[in-house]
């Protein structure tokens, strides 16, 4: 570490680690009501409210991720400190403030009166958020103004800007249904399958910067191809959403051929990182940070890209749509992408913030197993039940509640998959948290092995 | 690859690229926002009631159960098509008085079945929130969901 302002990316992966816990404990709660449905009495915690914190929580932590890292990697790609680390902290507490107020209002029922799908924040959450962003973007972009700019900076700030911009569309719900779809996905898909992925690109190519030592022209070069495929293919991947909206058909055309196109980012990505890595050779002591970086692309692949591209041609979709497919889909994708990104950005953070050696990293390479067993286990057991449910439901005419009692078996089996998640990520938590004095595993220092 | 595209030709096509294609992004949503308002939606249908029966629908996060056009939740049924699947069509009187007895009958309290909670709404907010499923069910979908014929 190098600027004393990069410190203000702890207290905010603190909040982000805390909402994580959250997120994952409610995650555990909807998939016991999947198995034992009486076991909570509806009044008191319904299914909707243990969704809704459960989303909510996953998007505000991975947002307060997304903004530690910011405040960690700007200063030494701007060769900076932060514009005011005063800001950032105000900034911290609106955010923070925002989303446990939302979260603990969840449970009181309190929700917007114009609650949608993960936009179910009372308008002054919302409001809050915008203040949080505002004052976020002059900080940061200050920062960088003032500094060198570099291919991650311009890219990080250009998908941080889009973040803000995008959300403005939650303010927006028409009185009619299909255009208030149209524009929902504005925000949601335009985040997660646009601006959120330059967000994910730029962390991973700063951490392939700094840990295999690779020349910078090289890594920005492949960072901008990434994002160029990633926007090219993704704005007009929108249309995979367009599809039974009440829009027109031709979207069934453009989605389809667009959003079969999105598993190219994220293939590139694989290949970014393993490329670096194998050019670089440099022998990084931080291993568990490698580890969430290249399990990171290559989970992303197989979540976003290929799950995606299982049920994102309109043909299949056509079936799939709405079904457990969707959820599948959706655990692997965000944990591979988003998860992932993050995790691996606070494991080669911390022990910098610290100012310790890689300390826990065996713990937290066993919690990056756990929980990637863990999510895919679950994806696998979702997709099951997902393509039984699109063949009983969809192609036999089975009604929704009797094909539902058949997939048991699956929900069962995801239910444990999402213990072992949560095993995981507390493991995680700790292994960032608690100090040790030594790794659970010493290393052996690789020049005393033989040479082969 | 160093020789055929430098840094600066990757940043153009980049940020050259991503604005042709948000262009037309954006030309294509205009174009279905007037599909929509013109000729897909029951736009003459939207009346205030269907508008409140959206937010009854939004107030009490229905979607974070059920799908409607296949988005939301997939924990219970899909409802863009219940007034459909409940005969609305041929008798909307009897489809919408099905709607609000159901509301009105939950939770079931049936061991090992999902439960949907009780819902305190007003005779006024149960015949908003089935005009609101009425209209719903009016929308071109281009066919979907994919039913067997009764």
């Amino acid at each position: 570490m190098r600027y004393e302002s990069q410190n203000i990316a702890k207290i905010y992966w603190y909040g982000a680690l805390l909402i994580f816990a959250v997120q994952v404990v409610f995650g555990l709660i909807g998939g016991t009501i999947y198995v034992l449905p009486n076991l909570f009495p509806t009044d008191l915690l319904p299914f909707n409210v243990v969704r809704m914190i459960h989303t909510n929580a996953l998007v505000v932590w991975l947002l307060l991720g997304f903004f530690g890292a910011a405040y960690f990697l700007i200063p030494e790609e701007a060769e900076r400190e932060i514009h005011s680390p005063f800001l950032a902290y105000v900034q911290f507490a609106i955010f923070f403030f925002g989303a446990l107020a939302a979260v603990a209002g969840y449970l009181f029922h309190i929700y917007a009166d114009q609650a949608r799908s993960y936009l179910e924040q009372p308008l002054w959450v919302k409001l809050g958020i915008i203040v949080a962003a505002l004052i976020f973007l002059f900080n940061i972009s200050m920062t960088v103004l003032q500094g060198r700019k570099t291919a991650i900076t311009n890219v990080l700030l250009l998908g941080l800007w889009g973040v803000a911009i995008f959300f403005l569309f939650s303010l927006y719900n028409p009185a009619n249904l299909s255009v208030d779809k149209m524009f929902w996905w504005y925000v949601v898909h335009l985040w997660v399958e646009g601006v959120w992925e330059l967000v994910m690109a730029s962390i991973l190519a700063f951490i392939m910067l700094k840990m295999t030592g690779v020349d910078r022209e090289v890594i920005e070069k492949w960072l901008y191809v990434i994002v160029a495929t990633t926007l090219f293919t993704g704005v007009l991947g929108t249309g995979h959403h367009y599809y039974w909206i009440g829009a027109p058909g031709y979207w069934q055309w453009i989605g389809s051929v667009f959003s079969a196109l999105e598993v190219v980012p994220f293939f590139g990505m694989v290949v970014f990182t393993f490329a670096m890595v194998w050019k670089g050779r440099r022998d990084h002591p931080n291993k568990a940070a490698l580890l969430w970086s290249l399990g990171c692309s290559v989970l992303a692949f197989f979540g976003a890209g290929v799950w995606g591209f299982l049920h994102t041609l309109s043909s299949v979709n056509f079936y799939t749509h709405g079904t457990q497919v969707t959820a599948a889909h959706g655990h692997l994708a965000f944990y591979g992408a988003y998860v992932c990104v993050n995790l691996a950005i606070m494991s080669y953070a911390f022990p910098l913030l610290k100012n310790r050696a890689p300390y826990n990293q065996v713990l937290n390479m066993l919690s990056f197993w756990l929980i990637t067993s863990g999510v895919v286990f679950m994806t696998v057991t979702l997709t099951f039940a997902g393509v039984l449910q699109t063949h009983l439901e969809r192609v036999n005419g089975i009604p929704y509640m009797d094909v539902q009692d058949q997939l048991g078996f699956f929900y069962l089996l995801r239910l444990g998959a999402g213990a072992v998640t949560v095993v995981g990520v507390l493991l995680f938590i700790y292994s960032i948290l608690v100090p040790r004095e030594q790794e659970a595993i010493a290393p052996t220092s690789l020049t005393t092995a033989p040479a082969e | 690859m160093s020789e055929i595209l430098t840094k600066s030709t990757a940043r153009n096509i980049f940020y050259g690229g991503s604005a042709f294609f948000f262009a037309i992004f954006l030309a294509l949503t205009a174009h279905s926002y007037l599909y929509m308002v013109n000729k897909s939606t029951d736009s003459a249908g939207l009346t205030d009631s269907v508008e409140r029966g959206k937010r009854v629908w939004e107030r009490n996060a229905c979607f974070d159960c059920h799908t409607i056009y296949g988005e939301g939740a997939r924990f219970a049924p899909e409802v863009g098509d219940v007034f459909k699947r409940w005969n609305g069509e041929t008798d909307p009187a009897g489809a919408k008085q099905m709607i609000k007895d159901w509301m009105k009958s939950q939770p079931s309290g049936t061991p090992g079945r999902r439960q949907m909670p009780h819902f305190d709404l007003s005779d006024q907010q149960l015949d908003d929130l089935a005009d609101f499923l009425a209209w719903a069910s009016r929308t071109n979908t281009q066919g979907w969901p994919p039913r067997k014929s009764k």
